[in-house]
């Protein structure tokens, strides 16, 4: 492939984004080069959220967020409004943490956020504090993320100089520190209750449920509400423009605007913001003002709908809507907003392998089944794919799945069946041991007989060379 | 970590069958006691849930569906459904054993916990039968030593968390950790700091494969071929119950039992370990005559029993009974105690006994204070007043109990002693009386408990420069001590000597005024093995078994012995004192070692060198018996002969008889007793084994009768406590607490550029056991002297330099290391470090010690 080049709407200082003609709520400075500048920030109407929320009162702020139905962007598009209103009263302090550890395979809009437009942020949160009569902000950014810290970092020693954090905040009597801080590179720890554990300063790893939710008992034992990046931008639009102009995007169930993150085999990768739950699948990968379909014209095998962790997608799901009802209906989730894109070229098995080994890599080492059996599908697939497969192979690889992920497994065909199940279907404490079934159950479903036709080959067994005077 | 008892039970119906749950309960325990077992790996009921392993999942009714619950996490509630062996539980348990298993060597028949290994049984109950996994294992280099007695096998390693939690949650030393994620997660150690914890021993004893492994077991039997008795743990008085198992007439290795009341299950590592020095080559195991040779050197000799006790009846039976004295004694079982003392006081006729080396308490305070359990201590919300010894170091399964009730159970931790301890940390107020001036200290705050108002009282302000802190500190701990005799919350006194170069006068006023706070009770911590079962006994000058005074003896008792001492006799230091006069014609020591256990180590020498003829009764030949003993006889040790011993509660537990001792030596009561029948015919000669002995204790002894035999049956576990030891009117007894109100201040006694010497013990020294424990010996702590920073510089010295510490005793050369927990104008040396004991430089006769620091 070629490198994108600025003609096709690529910004060269702005990776990964692509200029489109789509609703720009959260996306809007990202043509700017000096984007993620105070000065900048301050031109484009910047801190107009904030001056509004802070002329009403904080219920009202928490009030217009709950009528905008702003549901989370992290994952499981919970509504942040409702996810607000669990802080017990009276359970003072209560701290607000920005899950910007955004490591879900094929995720990379919260680092485009935190890169070009970290005043959005630090407003969002600043809006989110006043709201909740918080005073405390901890703005938790991936360990890889090299750029967007330094740009956090100048953002939050500029919006401190000008006044706009810290204490009284442009002459009111409202008050917020926020403190960044850095992961360790943990894909992991982009779960909330593993960020909690990091940002603590010990091993990210997941907490036991219940409690279910760090609202009752989070950061340092105290309520504690963890939002993710792009939620949290959302809000200075919000709070400028108000709910019901919020509203006139997007469907009425999923209002607004999403980002999603496209990548793989397309004309034209990148990031796209568009209206959520209105825009199909088929639209994001093949409008022109998207993606612009396959590369080189070539065919559609597969896509992954919603980051790593989400069953796979294809041709027959194109047209369902970027909404996360029906893609859960249909045996998936809409998850974190990545779309990852596969053409007939692509070998379904080291494509799930691929994957697989990435959860297994990212294991915390926690529970059982998933340390040890997302290393042990990889340790097959990979076998598979060097000809030393067995038949037995296959419905191995179905049963340790199901010893991580038990029962039957969510598909279009099980319409019926959530993605996303409550109660969970998984062995394990956290989703990412089942999160590495998912691409083996789909690819194997879909394509056993790629399997198997691996499977049948036999690859002669390489003859070891002993180097001439090894002690044997 | 028992749920309190509470009445509301819950109803739950595991696998259709209902049963009644405790409310607060975790499912995998209520299922247990309901006769449901649950496999599981990482659940430890002494220990929090992590719910890791995931072996123990059962389907559980949510109300949406069942869905798989690990049931370690789970607490009981009223209705709840759950089911244990549905077609998806099993399938969960079967994967979750398959997947333990892929990367476990499976190397069973050379592994050391081969045949008690609960990943091997439940390997046999669950999973498949064959294994799916042809990939190659995960390699880990083999055992690698994570501390001196500790071995580990990451290979054979589950990643239960059971003791990387123990090390965290239980012991508090955090030295043992995760490591890497996903499939190469390891337990291990940060490069340089060694799994160096007192408590190493019980992740060997929880870890549920055999990762962990001990070197004192290490390939020394198959576990189907030892066998086992339950006993109690001798090398410090907490008296922890355990498991002795031996094979082939061999002890080789002691486990914790999980008794509620005392150790929940845990040991401290010289309990655990300590037995090694039984099986030592050096055991005696012979009389021994010491022959005298030309050039001052000397040799010993075997010679039969008879002949040993023949001359040793008649050196007794020719010397007065005032020019006999007794010390030691604090090792043995009660039965050789009360037998001991039937001995020299009933049949010989001295009062010259003393189990303790000045380096215990009065026993009038000790048995005349009301008494505490450690339960009692650590009751949820009570307050602890720490006026002793740090526990950490003398008495470890009590610090973990205190540890366990301060973290957990909101218990309030005062700490009054003169440097901090392990447990400083977690406590509340720290108090920190210079030396000396503990009595002082304590009534300040009491009056201060009394007014509720501040005073300023001088005492309070002697510890340190700034005497406004420590006032206000003073303040809060007397406001938290008033609010828990008020609420009646519980106060419990740990009483012990916190420092080794004070007299004991101190703690003890400190102590008597304590007493007088509603409520309070106290937990004497001494430390020598069955201490409280020697006074108890009547191992003291001036008592009788029972505590009962010289003049008070039972009708039962004059009937049972020939006859009663008619003074009060000299305690320890009284008798060395005496014996360096040539006022002792035959001293015998019982399993004691004057020269490094005694306070003052040149009194020691000179008794023991002006004694007319020393006689031992030992396991080993010591410093002090290879120093001045004619005549020494070996005795068996613990496990070796049956008998009971007393924990600092008060708690009579069996000592059970587990192997032969080595050649013909013999039970310490059998020995007294042949001795008596040789001096007073009859006088013994029912006595001929250790229930008879009892029996005849538990007759004369009124504090003695709630240890019959049936209740120390039915009590088999955590023992039975002694019966009322509310003994207040011992403490007006004549002598008790004289030295207390000392009038002169350390002030007024150390001089200008001296320090104030704090001497304090560490779990492991150089005592004579330690050094014949072949894995543990290296541990002793080797000598230092842990000054104030501030001081430290000015004295133009730095962190390790070799100095010398001169008192008016003597000197001992050690190694420099600055500690905030050391007041100013303070020196702490820890006791019996090889080559440098610190009673060398400590007079039995002073209230204080004053040294001076000198480079070397």
């Amino acid at each position: 492939m070629s490198t994108p080049h600025e003609s096709d709407g690529y910004l060269a200082h702005a990776p990964g984004y692509v200029a489109n003609d789509g609703p720009k709520l959260i996306t809007s400075r990202f043509e700017h080069s000096d984007s993620f500048t105070l000065q900048r920030y301050l031109a484009t109407g910047g801190y107009n959220g904030l001056q509004a929320a802070l002329r009403a009162t904080p219920q009202e702020v928490h009030q217009q967020v709950r009528e905008a139905t702003l549901l989370g962007r992290g994952g499981a598009g919970f509504p942040a409004g409702v996810k607000w209103g669990f802080l017990p009263p009276g359970k003072h302090p209560y701290y607000l943490v920005v899950n910007g550890d955004e490591s879900e395979p094929g995720t990379y809009k919260d680092r485009l956020l935190m890169e070009r437009d970290p005043h959005q942020l630090i407003e969002g949160c600043l809006i989110a504090c006043y709201a909740l009569g918080l005073q405390q902000c901890f703005l938790y950014v991936r360990g890889e993320m090299a750029l967007a810290q330094e740009r956090i970092t100048a953002a939050l020693n500029e919006a401190y100089e000008a006044g706009y954090v810290g204490r009284e905040i442009r002459g009111s009597d409202f008050s917020v520190d926020i403190v960044m801080s850095q992961g360790a590179g943990a894909y992991i720890v982009g779960e909330e209750t593993a960020l909690i554990e990091s940002l603590e300063g010990r091993r990210g790893m997941p907490r036991l449920k219940p409690p279910y939710f760090p609202a009752a008992v989070g950061l340092y034992g105290q309520p504690t509400i963890v939002n993710n990046v792009e939620t949290l931008s959302n809000l200075p639009w919000l709070l400028t423009n108000g709910a019901e102009a919020y509203r006139s995007y997007g469907s009425e169930t999923s209002p607004g605007t999403r980002m999603f993150a496209v990548s793989g085999h397309l004309q034209r990768p990148g990031v796209y913001e568009v209206q959520h739950g209105v825009t199909t699948f088929r639209e994001l990968i093949y409008g022109n003002n998207y993606c612009q379909g396959i590369r080189q014209g070539r065919e559609l095998k597969m896509f992954i709908p919603g980051g790593g962790s989400s069953p796979w997608f294809f041709g027959e799901h194109l047209d369902l809507p970027l909404e996360a009802k029906p893609v859960g209906a249909a045996g998936s989730m809409l998850g974190s907003g990545a779309i990852v894109v596969m053409d007939d070229t692509t070998d379904a098995v080291k494509a799930a392998w691929r994957v697989v080994k990435f959860f297994a890599r990212e294991s915390c080492g926690k529970c059982t089944p998933c340390r040890e059996g997302t290393t042990w599908l990889e340790q097959i697939l990979r076998r598979i794919l060097d000809g030393e497969g067995r038949p037995a192979d296959i419905d191995l690889l179905l049963d340790i799945g199901d010893n991580i992920s038990p029962g039957p497994y969510p598909a279009a065909a099980h319409g019926e069946l959530e993605a996303v199940p409550f109660p969970p279907r998984q062995t394990t404490i956290c989703p990412l041991g089942p999160s590495a079934v998912a691409p083996v159950v789909s690819t194997i479903r879909r394509f056993r007989h790629e399997y198997e036709a691996k499977i049948t080959r036999r690859d002669p067994i390489p003859v070891m060379a002993v180097p001439a005077g090894a002690a044997l | 970590m028992t749920p309190p008892e509470q009445n509301n039970t819950v109803e739950i119906t595991v696998d259709g069958v209902a049963v009644s749950a405790r409310s607060g309960e975790l499912l995998i325990a209520a299922c247990e006691r309901n006769g449901t077992y649950i496999p599981r790996f990482c659940y430890h009921p002494r220990m929090s849930s992590v719910g890791m392993c995931r072996m123990c999942l059962v389907e559980v009714d949510t109300g949406r569906g069942f869905a798989l619950q690990p049931s370690c996490m789970l607490t009981v509630s009223d209705q709840m459904k759950v089911s244990t062996n549905s077609e998806t539980a099993k399938k969960a348990q079967d994967g979750v054993l398959e997947f333990l298993l892929i990367n476990h060597p499976l190397d069973c028949p050379v592994c050391d916990k081969g045949g008690e290994c609960p990943l091997q049984d439940q390997t046999m109950a669950y999973g498949p039968g064959e294994t799916r996994f042809v990939e190659e294992k995960r390699h880990f280099q083999k055992p690698i030593p994570i501390s001196e007695t500790v071995f580990l096998d990451r290979e054979r390693c589950i990643l239960c968390d059971r003791c990387t939690r123990f090390a965290d949650e239980v012991a508090g030393d955090a030295l043992i950790h995760f490591m890497g994620r996903g499939n190469h997660t390891e337990v291990n150690t940060f490069t340089d700091e060694p799994f160096a914890s007192y408590f190493s021993g019980n992740t060997v004893q929880i870890c549920p494969v055999g990762a962990l492994t001990a070197a004192p077991y290490r390939f020394k039997a198959r576990p189907w071929d030892l066998s086992e008795t339950l006993s109690t743990a001798w090398v410090d008085s907490v008296g922890s119950r355990v498991a002795l198992q031996a094979s082939r007439n061999r002890l080789l290795r002691v486990l914790g039992a999980d008794a509620d009341a005392v150790n929940w299950g845990w040991l401290s590592d010289k309990e655990r370990f300590g037995f090694e020095a039984l099986n030592s080559a050096q055991r005696l195991s012979s009389p021994k005559l010491r022959q005298a040779a030309a050039d001052a050197e000397h040799h010993w000799e075997d010679v039969s029993w008879g002949e040993a006790l023949e001359r040793i009846s008649a050196d007794l039976a020719a010397a007065a009974a005032e020019r006999v004295a007794v010390l030691g004694g604090a090792r043995l079982t009660n039965e050789a105690q009360y037998m001991w003392v039937k001995l020299a006081k009933g049949v010989i006729g001295t009062d010259n006994v003393d189990a303790q080396l000045g380096d215990g308490l009065d026993p009038a305070v000790v048995l005349g204070l009301p008494r505490a359990t450690i339960n009692d201590a650590c009751k949820p919300g009570s307050v602890v007043v720490l006026l002793g010894p740090d526990p950490k170091e003398e008495l470890g399964v009590l610090y973990l109990r205190l540890r366990h009730a301060v973290v957990n159970d909101e218990v309030t931790l005062i700490e009054i002693t003169p440097t901090s301890t392990g447990l400083s940390h977690l406590a509340q107020h720290c108090l920190r009386p210079a030396p000396g001036r503990t009595a002082q200290l304590v009534e300040t705050l009491l009056a201060e408990v009394c007014s509720g108002t501040a005073e300023d009282h001088p005492a309070a302000n002697s510890t340190s420069e700034d005497g406004a802190e420590d006032g206000a500190e003073l303040r809060e701990a007397a406001k938290c001590l008033g609010q828990a005799v008020s609420t009646g919350a519980g106060v419990t006194v740990i009483l012990g000597r916190a420092s080794l170069a004070e007299a004991s006068g101190g703690v003890e006023a400190a102590a008597y005024a304590l007493a007088d706070l509603e409520t309070v009770r106290f937990l004497p911590a001494l430390r020598r093995g069955n201490v409280l079962g020697a006074l108890e006994s009547g191992l003291a000058p001036g008592l009788l078994p029972g505590g009962a005074r010289l003049t008070e003896a039972s009708e039962d008792l004059s009937d049972l012995w020939p006859q009663l001492p008619a003074e009060p006799g000299l305690d320890a230091a009284g008798v060395l004192a005496a014996a360096a006069d040539g006022a002792i014609d035959v001293l015998l020591l019982v399993g004691a070692d004057p020269l490094n256990d005694f306070v003052d180590r040149d009194l020691a020498y000179r008794g023991l060198k002006g004694a007319g003829q020393v006689i031992a009764i030992d396991l080993f030949v010591n410093d002090s018996t290879e120093l001045a003993a004619s005549i020494v006889l070996p005795a068996a040790g613990p496990s070796e002969c049956d008998g009971t011993f007393t924990n600092i509660e008060g708690r009579v537990s069996l000592m059970n008889c587990k192997v032969t001792p080595p050649g013909t030596a013999r039970p310490d009561w059998m020995i007294a007793a042949e001795l008596a029948e040789r001096i007073k015919p009859g006088s013994a000669s029912l006595l001929d084994s250790p229930e008879a002995v009892r029996a005849e204790l538990v007759a004369v002894s009124d504090v003695h009768k709630s240890i019959t035999e049936q209740a120390l049956v039915e009590n088999h576990l955590e023992g039975v406590l002694l019966a009322s030891t509310e003994r207040a009117g011992m403490l007006s007894a004549p002598g008790a607490g004289t030295n207390a109100g000392t009038s002169v201040g350390p002030a007024a006694e150390i001089p200008d550029g001296a320090y104030a010497l704090i001497a304090a013990r560490t779990m492991y020294d150089d005592g004579v056991m330690l050094r014949h424990c072949e894995s543990s010996r290296n541990l002793a702590a080797a000598p230092r002297v842990w000054i104030n920073p501030a001081d430290m510089e000015a004295e133009g010295l730095r962190d390790g330099a070799a100095v010398r510490l001169v008192s008016d005793c003597g000197h001992i050369e050690a190694t420099l290391a600055s500690e905030a927990g050391v007041s100013a104008g303070s020196l702490k040396v820890n006791w019996l470090a090889p080559g440098a004991p610190a009673n060398s430089l400590i007079a039995a006769d002073s209230h204080v010690t004053a040294v001076r620091i000198q480079p070397r």
